[in-house]
């Protein structure tokens, strides 16, 4: 198996450096071998770019899988975006032998070649395919007993013709990895729906996008769990800083504290809530903390 | 024939080709009943598809932009029609005829300006190194020459076509896709 590099995107670096500093943390702490991607831009977004013109996605897209292609390493995504932009323009560079050509021609202005020969992972898909939720368990130092609301996300998924990873209707994979933290993954209704922000509709019609997350949120809310997990940082933003936008719009208060699996694997591999970009400055992160510190006490 | 007549024509095999799974139709409703937006907005996916490829008025839909590309009608769809694919060929043709919404139009300037759709400012710079990061991440944002070559490779796509002349008009507005 290849080493990995980690492709960062936007949201990541540039709104929740946390998200990225929890996932360095618990790359090192498990003793993965992944490095930094430098010069990596936006891979670019599947929701506008995609829409707007294949060619751009593609030939942009490419340039960031051969940077890892020069380093010899898979690329190790961590947003659902990044993940459905880059697989899908890594097998269309792999099965279509023309799209292979054209992106070339425009990679050639810049002295760069596209071969195809690298994978792109996702860190949930990769974490449990290649050590599974028995070795997840056995590096954790602090077992958090909460009950979370797993998101999976959309594009992390689906379309399953190309993820490969399964059927998208009750998939279990993520939940494992939850368990494995000595979490409770508890269902909820609509757990496969979508946080609202995709395909552009966030960007350009914000409210239409609260309406579908307020709706998510009302079911996790009646099951009652301690936090949601996600895997992407476009859900994150969508089901995290959403709340405010909601309560501003509507008035329904949710209080949910929000974490990406990273940050969550972070807590119980035993490092502190500040090195994970968990603000518990925000009450109902301080909430959460305070419980899993009481834990620790009893 | 006068050029906009061509252009029509032109038009209706263009969403001819990018509709032909919707062929197989067969009206059900599974794809509305499992949309996430079409309970919310106005976007109805099975009208959608009953029109793609035969009426150009879907290019000036507003529903066309209400999808979040969740795939459920995709994955649910008994004739396994590609409904999501369709729907971002037929965006990109309306995108080709500059139908497009300011919004997107200023993600498009984040991207062609910076690299990223969403770049990163002071306050988040300091967020990064309060929690002992670099200020500025291991992307283009820290390497010029790699902004450059994602400039040259915009370029070379066209892409500038996507983005209004005035390219700072937006420039301070926050982006998020």
């Amino acid at each position: 198996m290849k080493g990995l590099s980690l492709f960062l995107g936007c949201l990541i670096p540039n709104r929740y450096p946390g998200i990225e500093l929890a996932t360095k943390l618990c790359l090192a702490k498990m003793d993965i071998d992944c490095s930094d991607l430098p010069g990596a831009s936006c891979c670019p977004a599947p929701g506008v770019f995609l829409s707007f013109d294949k060619t751009s996605w593609l030939t942009l897209a490419s340039r960031n899988i051969v940077l890892s292609e020069e380093m010899d390493r898979d690329v190790l995504t961590i947003c659902n975006g990044c993940f459905s932009t880059l697989a899908d323009a890594n097998h269309t560079i792999q099965k279509d032998e023309k799209a292979k050509e054209d992106v070339n021609a425009h990679l050639k202005k810049i002295g760069r070649e596209v071969k195809g020969n690298i994978d792109v992972r996702h860190i949930i898909e990769y974490l449990y395919q290649e050590y599974g939720p028995e070795m997840i368990s056995s590096f954790v130092e602090r077992p958090l007993d909460i009950r979370i609301a797993v998101h999976y996300g959309c594009h992390l998924i689906k379309p399953t013709k190309d993820r490969g990873l399964g059927n998208s209707e009750r998939p279990v994979f993520f939940d494992e990895l939850i368990t494995a933290l000595g979490s409770t993954s508890v269902d909820y209704p609509d757990k496969m729906a979508c946080c609202g922000a995709g395909g552009g509709v966030r960007s350009a019609m914000k409210e239409k996008s609260l309406r579908m997350t307020e709706a998510k949120l009302a079911k996790i809310q009646e099951a009652n769990v301690d936090c949601i997990v996600n895997s992407c940082p476009f859900c994150h933003m969508q089901l995290d800083s959403g709340q405010d936008d909601i309560k501003e719009l509507t008035g329904t208060e949710f209080e949910i504290p929000v974490l990406h699996y990273t940050q969550i694997l972070g807590l119980a591999l035993g490092f502190p809530a500040e090195m994970l970009g968990i603000d518990t400055s925000v009450e109902k992160n301080r909430k959460l903390m305070e419980l899993l510190d009481s834990q620790v006490e009893s | 024939m006068n050029e906009i007549s061509r252009e029509n024509i032109n038009i209706k095999e263009q969403l001819k080709e990018a509709s032909s799974s919707v062929l197989r139709c067969m009206q059900c409703g599974v794809c509305s009943s499992s949309c996430p937006s079409g309970r919310h907005t106005s976007l109805n996916i099975r009208k959608l598809v009953k029109i793609a490829g035969k009426d150009p008025d879907i290019l000036k839909s507003e529903e066309l932009w209400m999808c979040t590309t969740c795939y459920n009608c995709q994955e649910r769809c008994p004739r396994g029609i590609d409904i999501v694919e369709t729907i971002l060929k037929i965006r990109s043709i309306s995108a080709h005829q500059d139908i497009i919404l300011p919004e997107h139009r200023a993600v498009c300037q984040m991207l062609l300006k910076y690299g990223h759709a969403v770049p990163i400012n002071d306050n988040y710079k300091r967020k990064r190194t309060d929690i002992g990061l670099e200020e500025l991440p291991e992307t283009v944002h820290k390497y010029k020459d790699s902004l450059n070559e994602v400039k040259k490779l915009l370029a070379s796509c066209g892409f500038q076509r996507f983005v209004e002349e005035d390219l700072n008009e937006n420039q301070n507005k926050e982006t998020s896709l």
